[in-house]
């Protein structure tokens, strides 16, 4: 199955009928809900209080859903006119904005406490147009993403990197334009249940810089490593000569019922070095 | 579109210089009920951009009761809550199905269609 951003331009790939089919698709709502639940945990907003929240690529609301879920409150972004009137019909609680965030984040300074981004990030990486410059477009994302946001304030993108090149490429952009933070993976051991979050930090945060931790990975934070000098000593073989061994080999091939050619005063003998 | 969102929203077209705040302008507006919570409200104020909240309001004819300058948090004030669920209505509970955002510089338009504004840029933007 090919990548849906290889098929075409978010705006069109998410069509009136696919937005249907995708919001109405219990196994996707399922995955959409626990990954958006999860980067909601790892924004690690002050609990018991009602954060202001951008959802980046918002689509028809599932994930919007799940933040209101959490009692915060919060305006979405996309660029599918068609998924947002299925978050307008659906009657979800934050307000949708049609937009390409490529061409930046239209919003005032400091204006959020945090931003989820739920299977996004990897159709910003795709020229679309002739006039798409896709590092261009990260860069603009990213800057304005970044003086929108509170100082301390977090941003987790769940998304499906293609590639470490492009994990790479993303994360450059977003370090260029001031953010700090890393990439959680969950489940890193399962081809299935895998999912890659990146968590970017505006300025420092008032809980500190500690990354989160990645479940399913317990006690596989560390790779055994010592700098010790690999010993360049060579195992010595038994102290078998080369005679000893063909005799030996021809021994057990007699015993194995195999044929072997008989003993004589040649069997094993050095040979000359021009041979 | 609610108020909330208007002013938290700043054009973002090419060279602007400072893009807030968007005028507004409606041809449709719906008032929807939403749950009141003191606590949200109170944290958002040193956020809002009050002078655009009131000229906004204004223009939707909603400003009657808003305070002139934004109520300062920690003031132990008799009707606080009455003056933050006027707020809270003002911000959350008036919708915008239908109108439009220009850019105070460009003045580029951006249409308000079924509640959603549209702020996609051309190409050359």
């Amino acid at each position: 199955m090919s990548r849906p951003e290889h098929i075409g331009p978010p705006e069109l790939f998410y069509n009136e009928t696919e937005a249907a089919k995708y919001t109405n698709n219990t196994r996707i709502i399922d995955i959409q809900m626990s990954m958006s639940s999860r980067a909601i945990e790892l924004l690690n907003l002050p609990e018991d209080q009602p954060s202001f929240i951008l959802d980046v690529g918002c689509g028809s609301g599932l994930s919007g859903e799940a933040i209101t879920e959490e009692g915060h409150y919060w305006i979405g972004m996309d660029i599918s006119p068609s998924m947002l009137d299925i978050a307008v019909e659906r009657e979800v609680e934050g307000d949708v904005v049609l937009a390409d965030i490529g061409e930046g984040v239209p919003f005032r300074a400091g204006s959020f406490d945090g931003v989820v981004s739920i299977s996004v990030l990897q159709w910003l990486c795709n020229a679309d147009k002739a006039s798409h410059n896709p590092f261009k477009r990260l860069r603009s994302f990213f800057t304005m993403l970044y003086s929108s946001m509170r100082q301390g304030g977090r941003a987790v993108f769940q998304l499906y990197p293609e590639s470490p090149k492009q994990m790479e490429l993303i994360t450059e952009q977003a370090t260029r334009c001031g953010f700090t933070g890393g990439v959680v993976v969950d489940y890193p051991n399962s081809t299935k249940a895998k999912k890659i979050f990146l968590c970017l930090f505006a300025g420092v945060p008032v809980t500190g810089v500690k990354m989160p931790q990645a479940l399913g990975a317990e006690g596989e934070d560390t790779v055994q490593f010592s700098n010790e000098r690999q010993s360049g000593k060579k195992r010595k073989r038994g102290e078998v000569s080369k005679k000893e061994w063909i005799h030996n080999k021809k021994q057990r091939r007699r015993v194995q019922g195999k044929e072997v050619t008989a003993d004589s005063k040649y069997t094993g003998r050095k040979r000359k070095p021009k041979f | 579109m609610k108020l909330l969102t208007h002013n938290m929203m700043k054009s973002h077209c090419k060279g602007v210089v400072n893009g807030f705040p968007l005028k507004l302008s409606s041809t449709q507006v719906e008032l929807k009920e939403v749950e009141f919570n003191a606590d949200f409200i109170t944290r958002m104020l040193e956020r809002l951009e009050w002078g655009a909240l009131v000229d906004a309001a204004g223009q939707l004819g909603v400003a009657d009761g808003l305070p002139e300058m934004a109520p300062s948090s920690g003031k132990e004030e008799e009707d606080e809550e009455d003056v933050l669920r006027k707020i809270h209505h003002v911000l959350l509970e008036v919708e915008i199905t239908e109108g439009e955002l220009e850019c105070p510089e460009t003045g580029r338009k951006f249409p308000i269609k079924n509640g959603i504004p549209d702020m996609r840029l051309n190409e050359d933007e």
